[in-house]
């Protein structure tokens, strides 16, 4: 689980990129491409170094329409995977 | 069988490098200066590799920073929207070129690590002064706020010191080290004897490497290389012979992989002459071993067929003779017994070195020589949902 204090943030060195041949978001990080599908886009597209987890799966549930707590464990899922990689920055 | 876009290419910008490591994974012949690619043809490939459906843009060489256009080719690249590793020894990068590649958009810097100290780096990439320098250029990369991946070699001579290197990736801050076991194409191969790990080296290494993922997750990634002659499974290459990656020479030939000018009934394509996509799609080198279509036995019935794709087909050549034959690191090839056996005999091989020389220079004698550049493992390119 993430703390919903919790604010995340892209590191140096790890960036969101339209990939146009495949028509598909990817997540660019040293010898590795993630291919992100649009769930994994909308949330890392929240993501900006400022707003907690909390307000993030805030916006996430509202524009959604889907239970908070729902969206909160679908997002941890996913950007814990991305912080045991180093991809990601979680500052307490 | 549909044919997948490249991820990543490899731009050997140079052949030219102040080290001579003895494992570099150039081939014997290197190119000189005055062969290679032009600036605006580099950024032309780039531009076409973009479109092809590459990603990811590797400048390697030799030594990158020996191209003085290197800024110049970061910031054609960032443009064209590709993610710009450097992959550098840093030998040759000043602290104001770093801040000309940090001003140009470099996203992060590959930096090759021969030893632990200075006297065991020195020894190995045949270059006094260099370890001193490569701290000071670490500290420059450190204060810029590069991520940082440390690459280092591990063979016969320096497998002890991988503790400590995994202690200097944290101390760099680097995020990702890589520890590759030295791959034996290239240089490596003529110095097999004197590179050789022992068994017990190459299984100590892989306990190193599991205590350390698991003491460092979340601070350091570790992603790891075993001896592949002590393996019973081959290495997925390239991640597979023209699915995942592609090489482009200091001169414009466009390879497979690194290795690939040692099969000799295979002809590559030029930059110069034809269009990446042509090359990637349509050339006979890239068909040769794509897919499962070519693949004898006991490859082809193996159900492990697209997990590795029967391995290495440089390997291949280089031990049984044969690009179309099993890996024979594999425990399924006919070889795999021999070679385990040859391992044994190499790893209690001379220790005398042979280094790498420079563009254009003759080749050293075997058995007289003692030192040479730094191995790309052939797994280094990695891609898909990594
Ligand atoms: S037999 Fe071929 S496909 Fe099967 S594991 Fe060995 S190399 Fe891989
Ligand atoms: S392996 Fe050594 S000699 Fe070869 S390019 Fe790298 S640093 Fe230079």
């Amino acid at each position: 689980m993430i703390a919903p204090g919790a604010i995340p943030a892209l590191p140096r060195g790890v960036r969101i990129h339209f990939d146009k041949l495949r028509d598909t978001w990817v997540l660019l990080a040293p010898e590795r491409t993630v291919t992100l599908d649009p769930v994994a886009h909308a949330i890392l597209s929240e993501v900006d170094g400022k707003s907690s987890f909390g307000e993030i799966t805030a916006r996430l549930a509202d524009r959604y329409a889907a239970p908070q707590d729902q969206i909160a464990a679908d997002s941890a899922g996913f950007l814990g995977a991305l912080r045991d990689r180093l991809f990601l920055d979680l500052a307490p | 069988m549909t044919i997948r876009p490249p991820i990543a290419m490899l731009a050997e910008l140079t052949h030219r490098c102040p080290l001579s490591c003895p494992y570099c994974s150039n081939p014997l012949e290197l190119a000189r200066a005055e062969t290679e690619l032009p600036t605006e043809d580099w950024v032309r490939v780039f531009r076409e590799a973009a479109e092809l459906g590459v990603l990811q843009l590797h400048l390697s060489g030799g030594e990158p920073a020996s191209r003085r256009d290197l800024p110049e080719l970061v910031r054609a690249a960032r443009q064209i929207g590709l993610y710009t590793n450097l992959i550098t020894s840093g030998i040759g990068l000043t602290e104001a070129r770093l801040g000309e590649l940090d001003a140009a958009g470099l996203d992060h810097v590959q930096l090759s690590l021969q030893g632990t100290d200075a006297e065991m780096a020195d020894a190995i990439g045949g270059y006094r002064g260099g370890f001193t320098r490569k701290m000071q250029v670490a500290g420059w990369i450190k204060a810029i706020g590069f991520p940082l991946t440390l690459n280092t070699v591990l063979h016969r001579r320096n497998l002890h010191q991988l503790p400590r290197a995994l202690e200097m990736a944290e101390e760099m801050g680097a995020r990702r080290i890589e520890v590759a076991t030295v791959q034996f194409h290239g240089w490596a191969l003529k110095n097999r004897d004197a590179l050789m790990p022992t068994r017990e080296q190459a299984k100590e290494a892989t306990r190193i490497v599991a205590e350390a993922r698991a003491r460092l997750k979340g601070r350091l990634v570790v992603d790891y290389v075993p001896a592949d002659y002590h393996s019973d499974y081959p290495k997925r290459c390239m991640g597979g012979w023209g699915t995942t990656g592609l090489n482009v020479a200091p001169d414009g030939t466009v390879l497979p992989c690194h290795a690939a000018q040692t099969i000799p009934h295979l002809t590559f394509e030029n930059v110069r002459d034809k269009p990446l996509s042509d090359i990637w799609y349509q050339s006979s080198a890239f068909n040769a071993y794509r897919g499962t279509g070519w693949m004898p036995e006991p490859c082809q019935s193996c159900d492990r067929r697209e997990a590795d794709f029967g391995g290495c087909r440089c390997q291949a050549m280089a031990l049984a003779g044969d690009a179309g034959a099993t890996d024979p690191v594999c425990i399924k090839s006919p070889h795999h017994a021999a070679l385990q056996a040859r391992a044994a005999a190499y790893a209690a091989g001379p220790d005398a070195l042979i280094y790498r020389t420079a563009p254009g220079k003759p080749l050293p004698h075997i058995g007289n020589a003692t030192t040479g550049p730094e191995s790309r493992s052939a797994e280094r390119i990695t891609a898909g949902n990594g």
